[in-house]
Protein backbone atom coordinates (compact mmCIF):
# COMPACT_ATOMS: atom_id res chain seq x y z
CA UNK A 1 0.00 0.00 0.00
CA UNK A 2 1.57 2.97 -0.62
CA UNK A 3 1.83 5.67 2.08
CA UNK A 4 2.41 8.91 0.79
CA UNK A 5 2.59 10.37 -2.21
CA UNK A 6 3.80 13.28 -3.60
CA UNK A 7 2.58 16.70 -4.80
CA UNK A 8 0.05 16.13 -8.34
CA UNK A 9 -0.29 18.39 -10.69
CA UNK A 10 -2.80 21.54 -9.89
CA UNK A 11 -6.49 21.00 -12.13
CA UNK A 12 -5.49 24.73 -13.26
CA UNK A 13 -9.76 25.07 -14.10
CA UNK A 14 -10.28 25.39 -10.30
CA UNK A 15 -9.24 28.23 -7.94
CA UNK A 16 -6.59 27.21 -5.62
CA UNK A 17 -7.94 24.54 -3.09
CA UNK A 18 -11.14 25.19 -4.73
CA UNK A 19 -12.52 28.05 -2.82
CA UNK A 20 -12.09 31.89 -3.90
CA UNK A 21 -10.30 33.79 -3.06
CA UNK A 22 -12.76 36.05 -1.09
CA UNK A 23 -14.29 32.78 0.30
CA UNK A 24 -11.12 31.61 1.92
CA UNK A 25 -10.57 35.40 3.93
CA UNK A 26 -14.05 35.19 5.48
CA UNK A 27 -13.93 31.77 6.44
CA UNK A 28 -10.33 32.80 8.06
CA UNK A 29 -11.87 35.28 9.71
CA UNK A 30 -13.96 33.03 11.37
CA UNK A 31 -11.47 30.54 12.77
CA UNK A 32 -9.32 33.78 13.83
CA UNK A 33 -12.57 34.30 15.60
CA UNK A 34 -12.74 31.14 16.71
CA UNK A 35 -8.94 30.57 17.61
CA UNK A 36 -9.37 33.99 20.11
CA UNK A 37 -12.24 32.13 21.98
CA UNK A 38 -11.94 28.84 21.99
CA UNK A 39 -14.77 26.55 22.25
CA UNK A 40 -17.24 29.16 21.04
CA UNK A 41 -19.29 28.87 17.63
CA UNK A 42 -18.70 31.50 15.25
CA UNK A 43 -21.49 31.54 12.28
CA UNK A 44 -20.23 31.57 8.61
CA UNK A 45 -21.50 32.00 5.20
CA UNK A 46 -21.14 27.96 4.86
CA UNK A 47 -20.68 27.70 0.69
CA UNK A 48 -21.89 24.45 -1.72
CA UNK A 49 -18.65 22.13 -2.11
CA UNK A 50 -19.21 19.80 -4.70
CA UNK A 51 -19.89 17.24 -2.38
CA UNK A 52 -23.41 16.17 -0.83
CA UNK A 53 -23.71 17.81 2.87
CA UNK A 54 -23.26 15.21 5.29
CA UNK A 55 -20.19 14.57 3.78
CA UNK A 56 -17.87 16.71 5.80
CA UNK A 57 -18.54 20.25 3.62
CA UNK A 58 -17.94 22.03 7.04
CA UNK A 59 -14.48 20.70 7.15
CA UNK A 60 -13.87 20.64 3.45
CA UNK A 61 -14.12 24.57 3.54
CA UNK A 62 -11.99 24.79 6.64
CA UNK A 63 -9.38 22.70 4.93
CA UNK A 64 -9.42 25.07 1.85
CA UNK A 65 -9.26 27.81 3.86
CA UNK A 66 -5.97 26.53 5.62
CA UNK A 67 -4.38 24.93 2.96
CA UNK A 68 -1.55 25.75 1.16
CA UNK A 69 0.85 24.22 -2.12
CA UNK A 70 3.39 22.51 0.52
CA UNK A 71 0.83 21.19 3.00
CA UNK A 72 0.99 17.50 3.30
CA UNK A 73 -2.33 16.25 3.49
CA UNK A 74 -4.14 13.33 5.79
CA UNK A 75 -7.45 12.22 5.24
CA UNK A 76 -9.34 10.25 7.58
CA UNK A 77 -13.32 8.72 7.91
CA UNK A 78 -13.63 6.55 11.72
CA UNK A 79 -10.00 6.24 11.86
CA UNK A 80 -9.67 4.85 8.39
CA UNK A 81 -7.65 6.21 5.56
CA UNK A 82 -9.22 3.67 2.95
CA UNK A 83 -13.09 4.58 2.87
CA UNK A 84 -14.86 5.91 0.09
CA UNK A 85 -15.43 9.73 2.24
CA UNK A 86 -11.53 9.42 3.05
CA UNK A 87 -10.89 9.07 -0.43
CA UNK A 88 -13.02 11.23 -2.12
CA UNK A 89 -11.88 14.31 0.16
CA UNK A 90 -8.02 13.15 -0.15
CA UNK A 91 -8.30 12.96 -4.14
CA UNK A 92 -10.31 16.24 -4.12
CA UNK A 93 -7.45 18.48 -2.46
CA UNK A 94 -4.50 16.46 -4.55
CA UNK A 95 -6.48 17.55 -7.74
CA UNK A 96 -7.52 21.38 -7.06
CA UNK A 97 -4.60 22.31 -4.37
CA UNK A 98 -2.23 19.76 -6.11
CA UNK A 99 -0.66 19.13 -2.26
CA UNK A 100 1.39 15.94 -1.17
CA UNK A 101 -1.26 13.58 0.62
CA UNK A 102 -0.27 10.40 3.17
CA UNK A 103 -2.08 8.26 5.18
CA UNK A 104 1.28 8.77 8.10
CA UNK A 105 -0.49 10.77 10.89
CA UNK A 106 3.51 12.09 11.77
CA UNK A 107 3.99 12.90 8.28
CA UNK A 108 0.79 15.33 7.70
CA UNK A 109 0.89 18.96 8.02
CA UNK A 110 -3.21 18.70 8.12
CA UNK A 111 -5.17 15.91 9.01
CA UNK A 112 -9.59 16.29 7.90
CA UNK A 113 -11.29 13.71 9.97
CA UNK A 114 -14.49 12.76 10.63
CA UNK A 115 -15.42 10.50 14.07
CA UNK A 116 -11.47 9.79 15.59
CA UNK A 117 -8.60 12.19 16.44
CA UNK A 118 -5.14 9.61 16.13
CA UNK A 119 -3.86 7.88 18.02
CA UNK A 120 -0.34 8.64 17.96
CA UNK A 121 0.04 12.33 19.57
CA UNK A 122 -0.24 15.26 17.47
CA UNK A 123 2.59 17.55 17.28
CA UNK A 124 2.84 21.56 17.24
CA UNK A 125 2.61 22.64 13.55
CA UNK A 126 -0.38 20.31 12.43
CA UNK A 127 -3.90 21.33 12.30
CA UNK A 128 -6.83 19.05 12.67
CA UNK A 129 -9.60 19.66 10.95
CA UNK A 130 -12.92 18.08 12.26
CA UNK A 131 -16.09 17.65 10.35
CA UNK A 132 -19.20 18.62 12.32
CA UNK A 133 -22.72 17.50 11.25
CA UNK A 134 -24.12 19.35 14.79
CA UNK A 135 -21.93 21.84 16.48
CA UNK A 136 -24.71 22.57 19.25
CA UNK A 137 -23.76 20.55 22.74
CA UNK A 138 -27.32 21.76 24.39
CA UNK A 139 -29.61 21.25 21.05
CA UNK A 140 -31.11 17.92 22.75
CA UNK A 141 -31.54 19.90 25.70
CA UNK A 142 -32.90 23.24 24.24
CA UNK A 143 -34.21 23.02 20.85
CA UNK A 144 -34.61 27.10 20.55
CA UNK A 145 -31.64 28.73 19.16
CA UNK A 146 -32.21 32.04 21.06
CA UNK A 147 -32.13 30.00 24.10
CA UNK A 148 -28.81 27.97 23.21
CA UNK A 149 -27.01 31.36 22.56
CA UNK A 150 -27.77 32.93 25.92
CA UNK A 151 -27.40 30.16 27.48
CA UNK A 152 -23.64 30.09 26.27
CA UNK A 153 -23.08 34.17 26.37
CA UNK A 154 -23.99 33.10 30.14
CA UNK A 155 -22.81 30.23 31.27
CA UNK A 156 -25.50 28.52 31.98
CA UNK A 157 -24.90 25.28 31.37
CA UNK A 158 -26.96 23.55 34.40
CA UNK A 159 -29.29 21.88 32.18
CA UNK A 160 -25.79 19.31 30.72
CA UNK A 161 -25.76 18.56 34.24
CA UNK A 162 -28.85 17.51 34.46
CA UNK A 163 -28.27 15.09 31.60
CA UNK A 164 -25.59 13.78 32.82
CA UNK A 165 -28.09 13.28 36.79
CA UNK A 166 -30.72 11.62 34.39
CA UNK A 167 -27.81 9.03 32.73
CA UNK A 168 -26.63 8.25 36.22
CA UNK A 169 -29.81 7.85 37.92
CA UNK A 170 -31.47 5.48 34.90
CA UNK A 171 -28.06 3.28 33.64
CA UNK A 172 -25.82 3.66 37.20
CA UNK A 173 -23.36 5.46 34.83
CA UNK A 174 -22.66 8.27 31.98
CA UNK A 175 -24.67 6.24 28.94
CA UNK A 176 -24.05 9.44 26.89
CA UNK A 177 -20.30 7.68 24.33
CA UNK A 178 -20.16 9.63 21.22
CA UNK A 179 -20.48 13.44 20.95
CA UNK A 180 -19.81 13.78 24.78
CA UNK A 181 -20.02 17.39 26.14
CA UNK A 182 -16.81 19.03 27.38
CA UNK A 183 -16.05 22.47 28.90
CA UNK A 184 -12.85 24.47 26.99
CA UNK A 185 -10.74 26.98 28.53
CA UNK A 186 -13.65 26.74 31.66
CA UNK A 187 -15.84 29.27 29.30
CA UNK A 188 -17.82 27.25 26.74
CA UNK A 189 -19.23 24.26 26.30
CA UNK A 190 -18.69 22.48 23.41
CA UNK A 191 -19.91 19.33 21.09
CA UNK A 192 -16.51 17.31 20.44
CA UNK A 193 -18.54 16.33 17.37
CA UNK A 194 -19.18 12.52 17.10
CA UNK A 195 -16.13 11.60 18.75
CA UNK A 196 -15.77 8.28 20.96
CA UNK A 197 -15.73 9.71 24.12
CA UNK A 198 -12.19 7.27 24.07
CA UNK A 199 -11.17 10.09 22.62
CA UNK A 200 -11.88 13.11 24.94
CA UNK A 201 -8.82 13.12 26.88
CA UNK A 202 -6.44 13.90 23.31
CA UNK A 203 -8.53 17.45 22.92
CA UNK A 204 -7.15 18.74 25.94
CA UNK A 205 -3.35 20.47 25.96
CA UNK A 206 -3.30 19.10 22.63
CA UNK A 207 0.24 20.46 20.31
CA UNK A 208 -1.43 20.75 17.39
CA UNK A 209 -4.58 23.40 16.26
CA UNK A 210 -7.78 21.27 16.10
CA UNK A 211 -10.61 23.40 13.80
CA UNK A 212 -14.22 22.44 14.05
CA UNK A 213 -16.70 22.99 10.89
CA UNK A 214 -19.99 22.53 10.61
CA UNK A 215 -21.30 23.15 6.60
CA UNK A 216 -24.71 22.95 7.09
CA UNK A 217 -25.32 24.79 10.20
CA UNK A 218 -22.85 27.55 9.28
CA UNK A 219 -20.83 27.11 12.23
CA UNK A 220 -17.02 27.24 13.05
CA UNK A 221 -15.39 26.01 16.65
CA UNK A 222 -11.76 25.66 17.40
CA UNK A 223 -9.29 24.77 20.19
CA UNK A 224 -5.53 26.68 19.95
CA UNK A 225 -2.60 24.16 20.93
CA UNK A 226 -2.13 23.78 24.93
CA UNK A 227 -5.55 24.67 25.50
CA UNK A 228 -7.20 22.84 29.02
CA UNK A 229 -10.33 20.94 27.40
CA UNK A 230 -12.62 18.79 30.38
CA UNK A 231 -14.98 16.74 29.90
CA UNK A 232 -18.33 17.27 31.69
CA UNK A 233 -18.77 15.01 34.76
CA UNK A 234 -19.65 14.94 38.33
CA UNK A 235 -17.27 14.59 41.50
CA UNK A 236 -18.31 11.43 42.49
CA UNK A 237 -18.63 9.99 39.12
CA UNK A 238 -15.79 10.75 36.90
CA UNK A 239 -15.38 10.59 33.37
CA UNK A 240 -13.99 7.46 32.13
CA UNK A 241 -12.86 5.95 28.68
CA UNK A 242 -14.38 2.76 26.73
CA UNK A 243 -12.10 0.02 27.65
CA UNK A 244 -11.97 -3.60 26.43
CA UNK A 245 -10.96 -6.57 27.45
CA UNK A 246 -8.49 -8.00 25.37
CA UNK A 247 -5.68 -5.42 22.91
CA UNK A 248 -6.13 -5.33 19.20
CA UNK A 249 -6.28 -8.78 17.14
CA UNK A 250 -3.21 -7.31 15.17
CA UNK A 251 -1.44 -5.75 16.64
CA UNK A 252 -1.49 -6.11 20.06
CA UNK A 253 -2.17 -2.55 21.32
CA UNK A 254 -3.73 -2.44 24.42
CA UNK A 255 -4.34 1.53 24.69
CA UNK A 256 -5.90 2.62 21.27
CA UNK A 257 -9.83 2.65 20.79
CA UNK A 258 -10.91 -0.99 18.96
CA UNK A 259 -13.67 -2.19 16.43
CA UNK A 260 -15.64 -5.19 16.60
CA UNK A 261 -15.42 -7.07 13.90
CA UNK A 262 -17.48 -9.71 12.56
CA UNK A 263 -14.81 -12.47 11.01
CA UNK A 264 -17.00 -15.11 9.79
CA UNK A 265 -21.03 -15.90 9.15
CA UNK A 266 -21.00 -18.10 12.46
CA UNK A 267 -20.34 -14.87 14.10
CA UNK A 268 -17.33 -15.03 14.99
CA UNK A 269 -15.44 -11.76 16.00
CA UNK A 270 -12.42 -9.89 16.74
CA UNK A 271 -11.46 -6.38 18.51
CA UNK A 272 -9.44 -4.52 16.10
CA UNK A 273 -7.55 -0.91 15.99
CA UNK A 274 -9.64 1.67 14.25
CA UNK A 275 -7.17 4.27 13.78
CA UNK A 276 -5.86 1.91 10.45
CA UNK A 277 -2.33 3.50 10.62
CA UNK A 278 -1.47 3.32 13.64
CA UNK A 279 -2.06 -0.46 14.01
CA UNK A 280 -0.31 -0.99 10.01
CA UNK A 281 2.70 0.93 11.95
CA UNK A 282 2.94 -1.12 14.96
CA UNK A 283 2.96 -4.66 13.19
CA UNK A 284 5.50 -2.97 10.69
CA UNK A 285 7.40 -2.41 14.01
CA UNK A 286 6.87 -5.83 14.98
CA UNK A 287 3.94 -5.71 16.93
CA UNK A 288 1.95 -8.97 16.55
CA UNK A 289 -1.75 -9.69 17.71
CA UNK A 290 -3.13 -12.89 18.78
CA UNK A 291 -4.98 -13.57 15.40
CA UNK A 292 -2.32 -11.37 13.14
CA UNK A 293 -0.77 -14.71 11.09
CA UNK A 294 -4.42 -16.33 10.91
CA UNK A 295 -6.59 -16.54 8.13
CA UNK A 296 -9.09 -14.25 9.53
CA UNK A 297 -5.98 -12.03 10.00
CA UNK A 298 -4.86 -11.80 7.20
CA UNK A 299 -8.14 -11.19 5.20
CA UNK A 300 -8.28 -7.81 7.00
CA UNK A 301 -4.57 -7.16 6.43
CA UNK A 302 -4.72 -7.59 3.03
CA UNK A 303 -2.36 -10.46 2.86
CA UNK A 304 0.66 -11.73 4.73
CA UNK A 305 3.11 -8.88 5.05
CA UNK A 306 6.87 -9.10 5.29
CA UNK B 1 -18.54 42.81 46.67
CA UNK B 2 -20.27 46.11 47.72
CA UNK B 3 -23.11 46.58 45.54
CA UNK B 4 -23.34 50.97 45.49
CA UNK B 5 -25.97 52.03 47.41
CA UNK B 6 -28.51 53.74 45.91
CA UNK B 7 -28.89 57.10 48.82
CA UNK B 8 -33.12 56.51 47.87
CA UNK B 9 -33.22 52.98 48.15
CA UNK B 10 -34.84 52.04 51.54
CA UNK B 11 -32.64 48.83 52.05
CA UNK B 12 -30.40 49.21 53.94
CA UNK B 13 -27.24 47.05 55.61
CA UNK B 14 -27.91 45.22 58.16
CA UNK B 15 -27.96 42.06 60.13
CA UNK B 16 -30.81 39.73 58.91
CA UNK B 17 -34.07 40.86 60.23
CA UNK B 18 -32.79 44.56 60.69
CA UNK B 19 -33.55 45.84 57.28
CA UNK B 20 -36.32 44.88 54.75
CA UNK B 21 -35.63 41.81 52.27
CA UNK B 22 -37.68 43.39 49.46
CA UNK B 23 -38.70 46.93 49.12
CA UNK B 24 -40.80 48.13 46.65
CA UNK B 25 -41.60 51.38 44.84
CA UNK B 26 -43.77 52.78 42.72
CA UNK B 27 -43.83 49.60 40.62
CA UNK B 28 -46.13 50.52 37.55
CA UNK B 29 -46.76 48.59 34.89
CA UNK B 30 -48.54 49.11 31.85
CA UNK B 31 -49.66 47.14 28.96
CA UNK B 32 -50.26 49.59 26.00
CA UNK B 33 -52.54 51.45 27.37
CA UNK B 34 -54.10 49.31 29.74
CA UNK B 35 -52.62 49.66 33.83
CA UNK B 36 -51.34 45.69 34.99
CA UNK B 37 -51.02 47.24 38.40
CA UNK B 38 -49.35 51.41 39.23
CA UNK B 39 -47.65 52.81 42.04
CA UNK B 40 -47.45 49.99 44.38
CA UNK B 41 -45.15 50.57 47.88
CA UNK B 42 -43.90 48.32 50.70
CA UNK B 43 -41.78 46.61 52.61
CA UNK B 44 -41.23 42.87 53.28
CA UNK B 45 -39.57 41.56 56.29
CA UNK B 46 -37.37 38.21 56.56
CA UNK B 47 -39.60 35.48 57.43
CA UNK B 48 -42.34 37.62 56.94
CA UNK B 49 -45.42 36.11 55.07
CA UNK B 50 -47.79 38.97 52.44
CA UNK B 51 -50.98 38.29 51.24
CA UNK B 52 -51.90 40.08 47.89
CA UNK B 53 -55.67 39.23 47.04
CA UNK B 54 -58.34 40.92 45.08
CA UNK B 55 -60.31 39.79 42.22
CA UNK B 56 -59.60 38.56 38.82
CA UNK B 57 -58.18 41.29 36.57
CA UNK B 58 -56.95 43.30 39.63
CA UNK B 59 -53.29 43.07 38.65
CA UNK B 60 -52.24 40.44 41.54
CA UNK B 61 -50.18 38.36 38.67
CA UNK B 62 -48.50 41.37 37.19
CA UNK B 63 -47.22 42.90 40.41
CA UNK B 64 -45.88 38.98 41.24
CA UNK B 65 -44.44 38.64 38.05
CA UNK B 66 -42.61 42.40 38.36
CA UNK B 67 -41.46 41.74 42.06
CA UNK B 68 -39.91 38.40 40.93
CA UNK B 69 -37.83 39.65 38.34
CA UNK B 70 -39.69 37.64 35.43
CA UNK B 71 -40.77 41.12 33.56
CA UNK B 72 -39.55 44.81 33.62
CA UNK B 73 -41.53 47.12 35.67
CA UNK B 74 -42.43 50.44 33.29
CA UNK B 75 -41.56 52.12 35.98
CA UNK B 76 -40.40 51.94 40.10
CA UNK B 77 -37.84 49.92 41.39
CA UNK B 78 -37.96 46.54 43.21
CA UNK B 79 -34.77 46.92 46.17
CA UNK B 80 -33.45 43.41 47.62
CA UNK B 81 -31.57 42.82 50.27
CA UNK B 82 -29.27 39.54 50.68
CA UNK B 83 -27.76 39.33 53.80
CA UNK B 84 -25.74 42.35 53.79
CA UNK B 85 -25.31 42.27 49.79
CA UNK B 86 -27.45 45.41 48.58
CA UNK B 87 -29.30 45.55 45.02
CA UNK B 88 -31.20 48.76 45.21
CA UNK B 89 -33.27 47.37 41.67
CA UNK B 90 -32.97 44.07 40.73
CA UNK B 91 -34.05 45.70 36.71
CA UNK B 92 -30.79 47.92 37.34
CA UNK B 93 -28.75 44.68 36.59
CA UNK B 94 -27.76 43.15 33.70
CA UNK B 95 -30.07 39.86 32.34
CA UNK B 96 -27.09 37.73 33.70
CA UNK B 97 -26.95 39.24 37.23
CA UNK B 98 -30.53 38.89 37.49
CA UNK B 99 -31.28 35.84 36.84
CA UNK B 100 -28.52 34.58 39.04
CA UNK B 101 -30.27 36.38 41.65
CA UNK B 102 -33.61 34.34 40.77
CA UNK B 103 -32.18 31.16 41.15
CA UNK B 104 -30.23 31.56 44.89
CA UNK B 105 -32.03 34.10 46.61
CA UNK B 106 -36.18 33.67 45.86
CA UNK B 107 -37.78 30.80 44.39
CA UNK B 108 -41.41 31.03 42.29
CA UNK B 109 -44.45 28.39 42.41
CA UNK B 110 -46.34 28.49 39.42
CA UNK B 111 -49.90 28.29 39.29
CA UNK B 112 -49.73 25.91 36.64
CA UNK B 113 -46.65 23.07 37.65
CA UNK B 114 -46.04 23.11 34.08
CA UNK B 115 -44.78 26.48 34.48
CA UNK B 116 -42.51 25.69 37.08
CA UNK B 117 -41.13 21.92 36.11
CA UNK B 118 -39.57 19.84 33.45
CA UNK B 119 -41.59 17.39 32.54
CA UNK B 120 -39.58 15.37 30.31
CA UNK B 121 -36.95 15.20 33.19
CA UNK B 122 -37.30 13.06 36.31
CA UNK B 123 -38.74 13.80 40.12
CA UNK B 124 -34.91 13.97 41.39
CA UNK B 125 -33.56 15.67 38.15
CA UNK B 126 -36.08 18.45 38.96
CA UNK B 127 -35.15 18.94 42.24
CA UNK B 128 -31.60 18.46 41.17
CA UNK B 129 -31.27 21.48 38.57
CA UNK B 130 -31.68 23.87 41.42
CA UNK B 131 -28.56 22.65 43.34
CA UNK B 132 -26.43 22.16 40.21
CA UNK B 133 -27.07 25.73 39.34
CA UNK B 134 -25.91 26.44 42.54
CA UNK B 135 -22.85 24.69 41.71
CA UNK B 136 -23.42 21.17 43.28
CA UNK B 137 -21.45 18.70 41.50
CA UNK B 138 -21.46 15.95 43.77
CA UNK B 139 -23.95 13.04 42.15
CA UNK B 140 -24.85 11.56 45.95
CA UNK B 141 -25.56 14.65 47.59
CA UNK B 142 -27.71 16.01 44.97
CA UNK B 143 -29.32 12.73 45.17
CA UNK B 144 -29.69 12.73 49.14
CA UNK B 145 -30.97 16.25 48.97
CA UNK B 146 -33.58 14.91 46.51
CA UNK B 147 -35.15 12.18 48.76
CA UNK B 148 -34.93 14.06 51.75
CA UNK B 149 -36.96 17.02 49.92
CA UNK B 150 -39.35 14.57 48.30
CA UNK B 151 -40.20 13.53 51.60
CA UNK B 152 -40.16 16.83 53.14
CA UNK B 153 -43.32 17.34 50.51
CA UNK B 154 -45.01 14.14 51.09
CA UNK B 155 -43.88 12.16 48.07
CA UNK B 156 -42.93 8.86 48.12
CA UNK B 157 -38.90 8.66 47.36
CA UNK B 158 -38.95 5.67 45.45
CA UNK B 159 -41.00 8.05 43.02
CA UNK B 160 -37.26 9.87 42.63
CA UNK B 161 -36.70 8.65 39.23
CA UNK B 162 -40.33 8.93 37.75
CA UNK B 163 -41.20 11.75 35.46
CA UNK B 164 -43.36 14.15 36.85
CA UNK B 165 -46.09 13.36 34.01
CA UNK B 166 -46.64 10.25 35.68
CA UNK B 167 -47.55 12.59 39.17
CA UNK B 168 -51.13 13.60 39.94
CA UNK B 169 -51.92 17.33 40.15
CA UNK B 170 -51.52 17.82 43.35
CA UNK B 171 -47.99 16.24 43.40
CA UNK B 172 -46.97 17.94 40.47
CA UNK B 173 -47.65 21.11 42.76
CA UNK B 174 -45.82 19.61 45.74
CA UNK B 175 -42.59 18.60 43.46
CA UNK B 176 -42.21 22.13 41.90
CA UNK B 177 -42.31 23.37 45.67
CA UNK B 178 -39.84 20.86 46.28
CA UNK B 179 -37.63 22.37 43.49
CA UNK B 180 -38.06 25.90 44.80
CA UNK B 181 -37.25 24.82 48.56
CA UNK B 182 -34.32 22.70 48.23
CA UNK B 183 -31.71 25.33 47.37
CA UNK B 184 -32.72 27.25 50.65
CA UNK B 185 -33.85 30.76 49.08
CA UNK B 186 -34.63 33.41 51.49
CA UNK B 187 -38.10 34.40 49.57
CA UNK B 188 -40.90 32.32 47.78
CA UNK B 189 -42.82 33.73 45.31
CA UNK B 190 -46.45 31.80 44.90
CA UNK B 191 -49.12 32.67 42.03
CA UNK B 192 -52.34 30.97 43.64
CA UNK B 193 -50.26 27.81 44.85
CA UNK B 194 -53.71 25.99 45.35
CA UNK B 195 -55.49 27.15 42.18
CA UNK B 196 -56.73 23.95 40.25
CA UNK B 197 -56.71 21.51 42.77
CA UNK B 198 -59.47 19.53 44.09
CA UNK B 199 -60.60 21.02 47.52
CA UNK B 200 -59.07 17.92 49.77
CA UNK B 201 -55.58 18.18 47.94
CA UNK B 202 -55.90 22.07 48.40
CA UNK B 203 -56.54 21.39 52.36
CA UNK B 204 -53.02 18.95 52.27
CA UNK B 205 -51.00 21.45 50.09
CA UNK B 206 -51.91 24.69 52.66
CA UNK B 207 -51.06 22.63 55.60
CA UNK B 208 -47.70 21.42 54.02
CA UNK B 209 -46.90 25.20 52.69
CA UNK B 210 -47.91 26.19 56.38
CA UNK B 211 -45.69 24.22 58.12
CA UNK B 212 -42.95 24.95 55.61
CA UNK B 213 -42.89 28.39 55.79
CA UNK B 214 -42.94 28.27 59.69
CA UNK B 215 -40.29 25.53 59.72
CA UNK B 216 -37.57 27.79 57.47
CA UNK B 217 -38.57 30.88 58.42
CA UNK B 218 -38.95 31.77 54.65
CA UNK B 219 -40.83 35.14 53.69
CA UNK B 220 -43.17 34.81 51.34
CA UNK B 221 -45.21 36.62 48.50
CA UNK B 222 -48.97 34.48 48.02
CA UNK B 223 -51.26 35.89 45.29
CA UNK B 224 -54.77 34.42 45.99
CA UNK B 225 -57.97 34.95 45.23
CA UNK B 226 -59.01 33.26 48.26
CA UNK B 227 -59.33 34.68 51.26
CA UNK B 228 -59.56 31.79 53.15
CA UNK B 229 -55.80 30.77 51.63
CA UNK B 230 -54.82 34.13 53.38
CA UNK B 231 -56.16 34.15 56.68
CA UNK B 232 -54.39 30.38 56.70
CA UNK B 233 -50.95 30.98 55.25
CA UNK B 234 -50.01 35.26 55.39
CA UNK B 235 -49.29 37.57 58.10
CA UNK B 236 -50.19 40.57 56.27
CA UNK B 237 -52.61 41.67 53.58
CA UNK B 238 -52.22 44.08 50.60
CA UNK B 239 -55.93 44.38 48.93
CA UNK B 240 -56.05 45.18 44.90
CA UNK B 241 -57.96 46.85 42.90
CA UNK B 242 -57.71 47.38 39.39
CA UNK B 243 -54.08 47.93 39.46
CA UNK B 244 -53.74 49.83 42.72
CA UNK B 245 -53.26 48.92 46.79
CA UNK B 246 -56.70 50.07 48.13
CA UNK B 247 -56.19 48.74 52.11
CA UNK B 248 -53.27 46.59 53.59
CA UNK B 249 -52.78 45.71 57.10
CA UNK B 250 -52.27 42.55 59.28
CA UNK B 251 -54.49 39.89 57.70
CA UNK B 252 -57.14 39.25 60.66
CA UNK B 253 -57.69 42.99 60.85
CA UNK B 254 -57.94 43.20 57.15
CA UNK B 255 -60.35 40.44 57.21
CA UNK B 256 -62.41 41.10 60.59
CA UNK B 257 -62.60 44.73 59.99
CA UNK B 258 -61.87 45.86 56.36
CA UNK B 259 -61.90 49.38 55.90
CA UNK B 260 -62.02 50.47 52.41
CA UNK B 261 -65.82 50.00 50.75
CA UNK B 262 -63.73 47.19 47.97
CA UNK B 263 -62.25 45.01 50.95
CA UNK B 264 -65.77 44.76 52.13
CA UNK B 265 -67.87 43.84 49.35
CA UNK B 266 -64.33 41.18 49.33
CA UNK B 267 -64.85 40.02 52.61
CA UNK B 268 -68.75 39.70 52.45
CA UNK B 269 -68.53 37.48 49.49
CA UNK B 270 -70.42 40.29 47.67
CA UNK B 271 -67.72 40.31 44.73
CA UNK B 272 -67.12 37.06 43.02
CA UNK B 273 -63.39 36.66 43.38
N1 LIG C 1 -50.00 39.88 29.01
C1 LIG C 1 -50.94 40.81 29.14
N2 LIG C 1 -51.23 41.64 28.11
C2 LIG C 1 -52.19 42.59 28.21
N3 LIG C 1 -52.89 42.82 29.32
C3 LIG C 1 -52.65 42.04 30.40
C4 LIG C 1 -51.67 41.00 30.35
N4 LIG C 1 -51.64 40.39 31.56
C5 LIG C 1 -52.57 41.02 32.32
N5 LIG C 1 -53.17 42.01 31.63
C6 LIG C 1 -54.19 42.92 32.13
O1 LIG C 1 -53.69 43.54 33.31
C7 LIG C 1 -54.67 43.61 34.29
C8 LIG C 1 -54.22 42.85 35.52
O2 LIG C 1 -54.14 41.46 35.21
P1 LIG C 1 -53.52 40.38 36.19
O3 LIG C 1 -52.28 40.93 36.75
O4 LIG C 1 -53.45 39.09 35.47
O5 LIG C 1 -54.62 40.31 37.32
P2 LIG C 1 -54.94 39.19 38.41
O6 LIG C 1 -53.74 38.32 38.54
O7 LIG C 1 -55.24 39.95 39.63
O8 LIG C 1 -56.11 38.43 37.91
C9 LIG C 1 -55.94 43.05 33.67
O9 LIG C 1 -56.68 44.11 33.14
C10 LIG C 1 -55.42 42.17 32.57
O10 LIG C 1 -56.36 42.07 31.53
MG1 LIG D 1 -53.56 36.12 38.35
ZN1 LIG E 1 -4.06 -2.59 16.11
Amino acid sequence: MQKSVGPPKRDEAYNFAYLDEQTKRMVRRALLKAVAVPGYQVPFGSREMPLARGWGTGGIQVTASVIGPDDTLKVIDQGADDTTNAVSIRRFFARVAGVATTEATGEASIIQTRHRIPEAPLRAGQILVYQVPQPEPLRKLEPKEAETRKMHAWGDYGLMHVRLYEDIARFGRVATTYSYPVLVNGRYVMSPSPIPKFDNPKLGMCAALQLFGAGREKRIYAIPPWTEVKSLDFDDHPFEVQTWDEPCALCGAADSYLDEVITDDKGSRMFVCSDSHYCEERRAAGHVGRLLGSETGQKLTGGAKE
Amino acid sequence: MSAPLDSAAKVATGADGDAPLLTATGVTRFYGERIGCEDVSFDLWPGEVLGIVGESGSGKSTLLRCLAGLDRPTSGRIGFRDGSRVTPDIFALDEQRRRALMRTAWGIVHQNPRDGLRMGVSAGGNIGERLIDRGDRHYGNIRVAAVDWLQRVEIDPARIDDRPTQFSGGMQQRLQIARVLVSEPKLVYMDEPTGGLDVSVQARLLDLLRALVRDLGLAAIIVTHDLAVARLLTDRLMVMRRGRVVEEGLTDQVLDDPQHPYTQLLTASVLAA
